[in-house]
């Protein structure tokens, strides 16, 4: 409970510290406005040569645009600036402030930044799920909804883990800003649904980078595609990813070297 | 006596700064060879999604989409790592920096032309991307299987082409880039031409996919002649004809951006002295 306070703490704080800059909100909703305009034309010419892609209709892939859109939203805004901060710390030695706070370094380190302009994707993400679902007009059950908001937060959970693990490497090598691109590229894939490539690149969007999670399944659940043991599934995945990012990151933490070295 | 050695010949002027500066940028960015090859593979990502839907597109449609076959898309999307990275020049967003810093007091007080110094570098720098390029196309075209029919006229139009989207691409973006001497509230101007860039350059997807007016308006636009023609003319079926239209009209963008970069260079610089320190 304390540490829930914690979190919410820091996130008031971060959101205060962004609204000095107000004027970042509406650079934030122009780029969301272009990135959305141009993936609603893709989609468009996409559709005008086919009728489905891997078995989804283009209302379907909507689905899929929205909550691709959306989970970008919480990497930017809530993930992306920690790990951020955490590579720069381990590069500079300044973690040695976050290590010596009495509370869980783990913790600290993924709470202390908050991109709140950024969130704004969030909003337009839940925009394009909601148009997409009006176009389908197909019901979508209460349980469906819930079923969409817990794949959407073990998601998130996941793409966390893939990045604080990912960040951790800065114990080793130093040097990771490049990480950020990488990551970014390979996101992209995120836009479609994981069905649709070939078999090694779908496990690995599956398991390596847990796109499938992120995106694909939280807009199954919608689409009416999930069945109760996908989900079953994923929470044992997120749970078993949250082990292994625990590990890495007291593996990592070991090798740091602080501000002298 | 001892005898003199002659002095190894050295080039002078323009061509000689250019060798002295290609030669700097080989040598700079080999260090960098992890850094450089760990950008490369970033890379990789984009063209790879593009590749695979389109191709699961051409399968649901009975193996080809308006006659581009899934090799055809593979060898295209092949070729656009080359040229991508044939595409890298110094970014529009480098000259707020150049600007504010005071970065551009240098590079007046010099006896050329500033362009001819990102020209020269990105220039030698390419040399070492197409060298560490060689083995990622290997692999992609092991994992991807494309269709090549190359003859030698093709070849050779191509080697002329990459430069020439080089060039292109070069000068563009630095008109894009003095933008700033006027304002630094670039971001939105920068993030819609980038857009049209991506829609009507061919970068996306080949341009026949495009609806007919689109194609029209990508023809007479720049942004085709530095991505999707030099892809074409390997990796496509173009015309001895429309090679040759493709290089005429390199050229022309190549002479209109040289006027560009001249004229709002000299308009632009005037207003240096009110930012710079």
């Amino acid at each position: 409970m304390r540490r829930l306070s914690l979190g919410w703490t820091f996130l008031r704080v971060g959101a205060l510290n962004e609204l000095q800059y107000r004027v970042n909100f509406f650079l934030s909703l122009v780029q969301s406005v272009v990135a959305v305009g141009t993936a609603l034309v893709v989609l468009g010419l996409v559709f005008s040569h086919t009728d489905s892609l891997g078995g989804w209709s283009s209302d379907e892939l909507l689905v899929i645009m929205g909550v691709y859109v959306l989970m970008g939203g919480v990497i930017r805004s809530l993930v992306q600036p920690n790990m951020q901060q955490l590579m720069q710390d381990v590069q500079e030695g300044t973690l040695d402030y976050v290590l010596t706070k009495p509370e869980d370094a783990q913790l600290l380190v993924s709470v202390r930044r908050f991109g709140l302009w950024q969130a704004v994707d969030i909003v337009v993400g839940l925009l394009l799920v909601a148009v997409a679902l009006v176009r389908l007009d197909d019901p979508v059950s209460v349980l469906a909804v819930l079923a969409f908001v817990v794949a959407l937060l073990l998601g998130a959970l996941d793409i966390y883990c893939f990045w604080l693990i990912l960040t951790t490497s800065a114990f080793i090598v130093v040097r990771v800003d490049f990480l950020i691109e990488l990551f970014e590229g390979m996101y992209q894939a995120g836009r479609w649904p994981v069905t649709i490539y070939p078999g090694w690149l779908r496990i690995g969007f599956t398991f390596l980078v847990p796109l499938a999670f992120a995106v694909t399944v939280p807009a199954s659940a919608l689409t009416g595609r999930l069945s109760g043991w996908l989900l079953l599934g994923a929470v044992a995945f997120t749970v078993g990813l949250l082990a292994l990012t625990r590990w890495v990151w007291r593996q990592g933490l070991r090798r740091y070297a602080g501000a002298s070295a | 006596m001892t005898a003199v050695r002659e002095p190894r010949r050295r080039l002078r002027g323009l061509p000689g700064l250019y060798a002295v500066l290609m030669r700097t940028a080989v040598q700079v960015q080999l260090q960098y060879r992890t850094a450089n090859y760990a950008y490369m593979l970033g890379m990789i990502a984009e063209p790879v999604i593009y590749l695979v839907v389109w191709s699961s597109v051409a399968r649901s449609q009975g193996g080809a989409v308006e006659g581009i076959t899934v090799g055809e898309f593979a060898a295209y999307y092949i070729v656009w790592t080359l040229v991508r990275n044939m595409n890298i020049v110094f970014t529009p967003y480098g000259w707020e920096q150049r600007i504010r810093q005071g970065e551009l007091s240098g590079m007046l007080v010099r006896p050329v032309h500033p362009i001819h110094y990102d020209l020269a570098y990105f220039a030698g720098w390419k040399f070492v991307v197409i060298l560490l390029w060689l083995p990622i196309a290997a692999g992609l075209a092991l994992i991807f299987r494309p269709t090549f029919d190359v003859s030698v006229l093709e070849a050779g139009i191509f080697l002329i082409a990459i430069w020439g989207a080089y060039l292109i691409r070069s000068m563009l973006l630095w008109v894009l880039g003095m933008v700033t001497f006027w304002t630094t509230r670039v971001s939105a101007l920068y993030d819609m031409y980038f857009t049209a860039e991506l829609l009507l350059s061919g970068r996306l997807l080949p341009l026949a996919l495009l609806p007919a007016w689109a194609v029209t308006l990508a023809d007479v636009l720049p942004f085709k002649y530095t991505f999707g023609y030099p892809i074409e003319v390997i990796a496509g079926d173009l015309s001895t004809r429309e090679l040759f239209v493709g290089l005429g009209m390199q050229a022309l963008w190549v002479g209109l951006g040289a006027l560009l970069v001249a004229v709002v260079w000299r308009v632009g610089v005037r207003r240096y002295s009110a930012v710079g320190n």
